[in-house]
């Protein structure tokens, strides 16, 4: 398995599988304000990719579109082959898209079981949420000791666990993460990193915003480097951090 | 009093405590000069004179004069409490309390002897028109200014001086002496209740003795009471929290057999009871009932749900008026002369539709813009049904009278006989009460939670929080639709004016005081509020309240902000992290300053790691 984990996912055969969530061209506004211009988006099953850029380039409006928050103004967003531009949010998580939203905001003020049933709230399948509950304990066994605490009085890093749980009970096919390590004492940060490459080796396609480049791109398969709304980079990890280019584009500074 | 982080804390650990600082002497004139400002504003806004009716301790204490004793006493007891921090070692509280209680009284006295010389010697009475001589003669007992005023200063320290003991005498003590205290003055405050319930029992004698002629415990029964009381608090010290901790930690079946045991009591106590009840407590307690049954609706929509309605007055409007129109045969323009159950489901349908209408426009805005649109939309209800407009359907000002009661076929239900009325809606408060204890563990009751604590996190998580917040809105809609309905069928006439602003208000402040997002809370919000002070109109138990309730209900939604915001009754839950978030707030501050030494450190390494690729090369 650990050999797997080095090899970069074979390009030309993704080509050819159906994207899980893709952007065709898309621009989106904030009123008159135009935040995403053409972008142009895919993710793959079972891929690790994440999604770089500076402050105001326009990261959680991509995810944001992606899930259905923001309609784009134009442009197609493409679920499993299908152009969901109209569909709700709703359609999308029961479609397996779901978010782990910036610095996770969990329901402070209720409990972290209420927080994971919440997180299974489209779905009907008594069975299947106990067995998915049960999948997060085995995954995040802290998480079961304080589960009739308040979320709101959890540490950071417990918090992380509760937003990626919560997450996890919608079922997803494709999980959005937004600075996933924005927030955490560093000592978590890299712990984080893992959690989220050992869920991605379990099968989920993780599609992570971040502004900690280094560490995203030494976990993910491919990356974008987004500047004001555009995308200025797309290539495979290793390339990206063999970039010279790409430090500047981050920075904003080219 | 080591309130101060610094030196007192440190001298304490030392075993050796410093003359009063002057932050004390500070903290004392600051608490004494808010009691002489509370004593003087009392007076003048014309309490004791108003409230002097009531006798609460023939013929030593009335109303009126309670109204200004509490103030010292709250002021000593304040002035003394100890703030309890982290870390900080507390001193055992001693002579340095009893001073600082009695110094504050001592101003609180001295403010009061000055503002009767003042009285005495001018006559402001253009501006203040309860400048009154008969407030000198009340304040001075009808003895003299000398006599009076010193009496004050005494009455004051001496206050004080009880109210700052209570934090230096053992816990035991503590418990005994408050609950005499308070049980005294629920025996005094439940009067007419009490006298009700004996009659009905027959047992006249025994309230005949307790109670004086004209009202208030007699001097030798108060001893007594208090006397009894403190024993029986002596004796069943611990117990009733040992009860309560067994029934929690019961588990399972028990648990369920214990609860069904619980209920089935309170359930038959309030249908029995009411049997033994005289008309005007029956009148009382129907009152409650009718808001009791809004509050529940309300506590819905703001408590679970987090709407801030201000307009919720509308629905119990449009309730009374529906039934009104369809049940009475003056009804101007259309008079079917329905019977109340048919009506009844067409108040449903149309309480649901109009909260929809209502609803749809305002549920996507956010809290305050909601507060004032809601605000805005229960005014318009009424004066629609006030206007010259609408006058031909709906009788304008003179509303629509001839309202008949609810036929049940063995007994028609109206206000002559407020027992009937009581029963109908126990009725419909149970059903609120059920409805909303099902809503609340559903997942729609989820739902209203999580748009509560972070609406845009709610819809990530695929909810639909337009519909959720309608359905929320609706339902709280059709309860307050019941108590209209069930309120004209009472009267027996509707009129614009029975739903002013006011009572939004006033359910509003119901549902926070006894805790919002909790039912238990609600209803004993409804009965200590509306009971004892009364609705909007209604009189509660102290009748003589109507003309300073609103500036009461007012004083307690300030105070409850502030100092108890998860409301008299919390649910565990609610106290907990409430004032864990004050905990948490503390940590996360402390912890801050790490993470931002942290974050900057980060910011600075990166910084020096970005410049070293050469920017020439990118373009
Ligand atoms: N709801 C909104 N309304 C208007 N402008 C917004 C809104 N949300 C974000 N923006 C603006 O859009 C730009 C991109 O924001 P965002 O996607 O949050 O950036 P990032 O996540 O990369 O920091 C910023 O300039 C921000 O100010
Ligand atoms: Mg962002």
């Amino acid at each position: 398995m650990s050999g797997d984990g080095e090899q970069t996912v074979d390009r030309t055969s993704s080509e050819e599988r159906v994207a899980l969530l893709e952007f065709r061209e898309v621009n989106t506004h904030y009123g008159a304000v135009h935040i995403l211009k053409d972008v142009n988006l895919a993710i793959y099953p079972g891929e690790l990719v994440c999604l770089l850029g500076g402050n105001a380039s326009g990261k959680t409006t991509t995810l944001k579109t992606l899930l259905g928050m923001v309609a784009p103004t134009s442009g197609e967003v493409v679920l499993k082959g299908e152009v969901v531009n109209d569909k709700p949010i709703s359609y999308r998580v029961e479609n397996g898209v779901t978010m782990v939203p910036e610095n996770r905001r969990l329901f402070k003020r209720l409990t972290v079981k209420e927080n994971l049933i919440l997180g299974a709230y489209l779905r009907s399948d008594k069975d299947g949420i106990e067995a998915d509950l049960q999948y997060v304990f085995e995954l995040f066994p802290r998480v079961e000791e304080r589960l009739s605490q308040k979320a709101g009085t959890l540490s950071g890093g417990e918090q992380q666990m509760v937003a990626i749980g919560r997450a996890l009970m919608s079922q997803p096919t494709v999980l959005l993460m937004d600075e996933p390590s924005m927030g955490l004492a560093p000592a978590l940060v890299q712990q984080n990193f893992d959690l989220i490459q050992q869920i991605n080796e379990e099968g989920m396609a993780v599609f992570m915003v971040e502004q900690n480049a280094n560490m995203a791109l030494s976990i993910a398969d491919r990356g974008w480097v987004l500047q004001t709304g555009m995308v200025v980079l797309d290539d495979t990890a290793e390339s990206l951090l063999a970039n010279p280019e790409m430090r500047a584009a981050y920075l904003g500074e080219a | 009093m080591s309130t101060t982080m610094t030196s007192s804390g440190s001298s304490a650990a030392g075993g050796f405590r410093a003359p009063v600082t002057d932050q004390e002497w500070s903290k004392i004139g600051k608490w004494g000069g808010l009691c002489v400002l509370a004593l003087v504003l009392v007076s003048l806004i014309g309490m004791p004179v108003g409230l002097d009716r009531r006798i609460l301790i023939h013929p030593v204490l009335s109303l009126g004069y309670l109204s200004l004793l509490w103030i010292p006493l709250v002021m000593g007891s304040v002035v003394s409490r100890h703030i309890e921090l982290e870390g900080v070692e507390s001193p055992e509280p001693g002579g340095r309390e009893l001073l600082a209680g009695a110094l504050t009284g001592l101003i609180g006295g001295a403010g009061m002897a000055v503002f009767i010389l003042a009285l005495d010697n001018f006559n402001l009475r253009d501006p203040l028109v309860n400048w009154s001589p008969q407030l000198l003669e009340l304040l001075t007992y009808g003895r003299g200014i000398g006599f009076g005023a010193l009496a004050w200063i005494l009455a004051c320290v001496l206050l004080g001086l009880v109210g700052s003991a209570i934090h230096v005498v053992p816990a035991g003590l503590r418990r005994v002496v408050s609950h005499s205290f308070f049980g005294l003055l629920t025996f005094a405050v439940l009067e007419g209740a009490i006298s009700d319930l004996s009659e009905g029992f027959g047992l006249e004698f025994l309230t005949d003795s307790i109670y004086a002629k004209r009202g208030g415990l007699t001097v030798v029964w108060s001893i007594v009471l208090a006397v009894l009381i403190g024993g029986v608090s002596m004796l069943t010290k611990g117990r009733l929290k040992a009860a309560k901790a067994d029934y929690g930690a019961l588990q399972g079946p028990e648990r369920k057999r214990a609860s069904r045991i619980l209920f089935v009591s309170v359930a038959l106590m309030t249908i029995i009871l009411p049997l033994f009840l005289g008309t005007i407590m029956n009148e009382l307690l129907a009152n409650v009932g009718l808001f009791l049954l809004l509050a529940l609706g309300l506590n819905i929509v703001v408590g679970l749900a987090g709407i801030l309605d201000l307009g919720y007055v509308a629905f119990f409007a449009v309730g009374g008026y529906t039934t009104a129109v369809l049940t009475s045969p003056d009804s101007p323009f259309f008079a079917p002369e329905l019977h109340f159950a048919v009506t009844l489901v067409i108040v449903v349908v149309f309480a649901g539709i109009v909260g929809l209408v209502i609803g749809a426009p305002v549920i996507r805005m956010r809290g305050d813009y909601l507060a004032i649109v809601t605000l805005g939309f229960g005014e318009i209800i009424r004066l629609l049904f006030m206007s010259d407009w609408l006058k031909p359907y709906f009788g304008g000002a003179q509303g629509i009278t001839n309202v008949p009661g609810v036929d049940l076929g063995f007994v028609v239900i109206k206000g002559t006989d407020p027992r009937s009325v009581f029963y109908l809606v126990l009725v419909f408060c149970a059903l609120a009460i059920y409805i909303s204890w099902r809503l609340q563990a559903s997942r729609l009751g989820r739902a209203w939670m999580a748009i509560r604590e972070d609406e845009k996190v709610a819809e990530a998580m695929g909810i639909n929080t337009v519909n959720a917040k309608l359905l929320a809105f609706v339902v709280g809609a059709v309860l307050a639709s019941f108590s209209g309905a069930v309120m004209v069928a009472k009267v027996g006439s509707v009129f614009p004016n029975s739903f002013m602003i006011l009572v939004s208000i006033i359910i509003l402040v119901v549902v926070i005081v006894g805790g919002m997002g909790n039912i238990a809370g609600v209803l004993v919000g409804s009965f200590v509020l509306i009971g004892i002070l009364g609705g909007p109109r209604q009189p509660g138990l102290l009748h003589e309240f109507q003309s300073f309730k609103l500036l009461i209900y007012g004083a307690l939604l300030v105070y409850m902000m502030l100092q108890r915001p998860e409301g008299l009754v919390p649910s565990a839950r609610r106290s907990q992290e409430l004032h864990q978030e004050e905990f948490l707030q503390d940590v996360w501050l402390k912890g801050e300053e790490h993470e931002q030494e942290e974050h900057e450190a980060e910011l600075h390494a990166a910084e020096a790691g970005g410049s070293e690729p050469d920017e020439g090369s990118g373009s």
